[in-house]
């Protein structure tokens, strides 16, 4: 079979480029700590990494926050909850953003020192993004490990007692599904209305909205996709799939992504790959504010993950 | 080619309009329209196909039909009580026969 034309030569073919739009959302990654290691995770977080933001470096991304006027604030990790100075970011963060989200695996929170956390979250309006794959134990265990199916169940229904995914509070829970393997992620809204009636009917629990995300081919799962021998052929299907009209939507046009160690990267997904901001490497303490409109995006091969189909925003 | 059936022959399919464009463009569309979301959602709808899948025995159904269901957010629990459904009906299908064993034998028996 012939080579599938790289992320940049498609955006050739297709008379497009790929810059930012204005930049309203920071995300910041505490470190690559995890109680988990999930199979699909492109940062190849997990309880053996020792890549934990410091607390002058969550100092120095408070105020780049300050500078920046940035509308929402994303946490995200690894386990965010591992970062000892979490509790810093959220009190420097109070009215400062918008909003503010945490990146939850479900896992973490249910953890003794971690618990504590639910209602201190919850008196901040901090909405919860929380991944749970799949309504099967069997997929959701075979992508984050044994015993992770009824965990997320318990921490959910915590998060709800705590006034989250309840009508009326404003306390959000949103939950992200991306799928066990090699294959695409289902559409959203009928997968969303599944999960609301089997959550509700079968355990009693309730949510706000779901987003599906399909695996990035980077990290952990780019590592298992060399070895199952089904690397090219994802990529080439995730390729065939590039839909110019997703390009304006997707994330990395308004958000500025900061890695434990301060430095800036267009998205997440770049940070894994170690392609750094518009192509230089940056530090937040360089930045007067957000990235300028305009400003070229660095793009690698697992760009079309976000381009494929309905597109990933 | 060392068997009858090829993973690769499957991309290949829509070269069956090369010799009857007009037959195979309504062929593909009805297909289409079939597999889109009706009175059955798209899920439902690919779980039948893989059960039909089974029971023709066709092994590029049986791929294709097991990707789409993944990416339509079935589990393979699900998936698998799909299988036991062409299997029952199979299975009772040869076995409905036996009635028509017995009434055969019982004309020609004392």
């Amino acid at each position: 079979m012939p080579m599938a034309p790289t992320f940049a030569q498609t955006l050739r073919r297709h008379h497009l480029e790929l810059t930012r739009g204005q930049t309203t959302v920071l995300q910041v990654n505490l470190g690559l700590k995890c109680n988990q290691a999930c199979r699909h995770c492109h940062l190849s977080a997990g309880p053996g990494r020792g890549e934990v933001m410091d607390a002058a470096t969550v100092q120095e991304v408070l105020a780049y926050a300050r500078r920046g006027g940035f509308s929402t604030v994303d946490i995200t990790g690894g386990a965010p909850e591992f970062n000892p100075h979490l509790e810093l970011l959220l009190d420097g963060l109070r009215g400062l953003a918008c909003r503010v989200i945490l990146r939850a695996n479900l896992t973490a929170l249910l953890s003794p020192p971690y618990r504590g956390l639910i209602p201190r979250l919850a008196a901040e309006q901090v909405a919860i993004t929380a991944s749970f794959p799949s309504l099967s134990a069997q997929q959701t265990q075979a992508q984050r490990g044994q015993g992770i199916f009824e965990r997320s169940l318990e921490c959910m229904r915590l998060l709800n007692q705590a006034g989250y995914g309840q009508p009326g509070t404003g306390l959000e829970l949103d939950l992200v599904v991306n799928p066990a393997g090699a294959f695409q992620p289902p559409e959203q809204a009928p997968t969303e209305k599944r999960f609301h009636q089997v959550l509700a009917q079968r355990w009693g629990i309730a949510f706000n909205r779901l987003y599906v995300f399909a695996n990035v081919p980077l990290g952990r799962f780019k590592d298992w996709l060399m070895a199952s021998g089904g690397y090219e052929a994802y990529v080439r299907r995730l390729a065939e799939g590039f839909n110019p009209c997703a390009l304006p939507g997707v994330m990395c046009r308004g958000l500025v992504s900061v890695a434990w160690d301060g430095l800036l990267y267009d998205c997440d997904f770049n940070q894994a790959a170690g392609l750094p901001l518009g192509g230089q490497r940056t530090h937040l303490s360089q930045m007067q504010g957000p990235p300028p409109a305009g400003q070229a995006i660095a793009v690698g091969e697992h760009c079309f993950t976000c381009t494929a189909g309905a597109g990933f925003t | 080619m060392s068997t009858y059936y090829d993973p690769q022959d499957l991309p290949r399919f829509a070269e069956i309009g090369q010799e009857a464009p007009n037959l195979a463009q309504k062929f593909f569309d009805y297909y289409g329209a079939v597999f889109a979301e009706g009175e059955l959602s798209a899920r439902e709808k690919s779980l039948i196909a893989l059960a039909v899948a089974h029971a023709l025995q066709c092994p590029y159904c049986i791929d294709a039909y097991t990707q789409s269901c993944l990416e339509k957010g079935s589990n393979l629990a699900e998936m698998t009580e799909a299988v036991h459904v062409a299997c029952a009906l199979r299975g009772g299908a040869a076995l409905v026969h036996g009635v028509q064993m017995r009434k055969q034998a019982a004309k020609v028996s004392f």
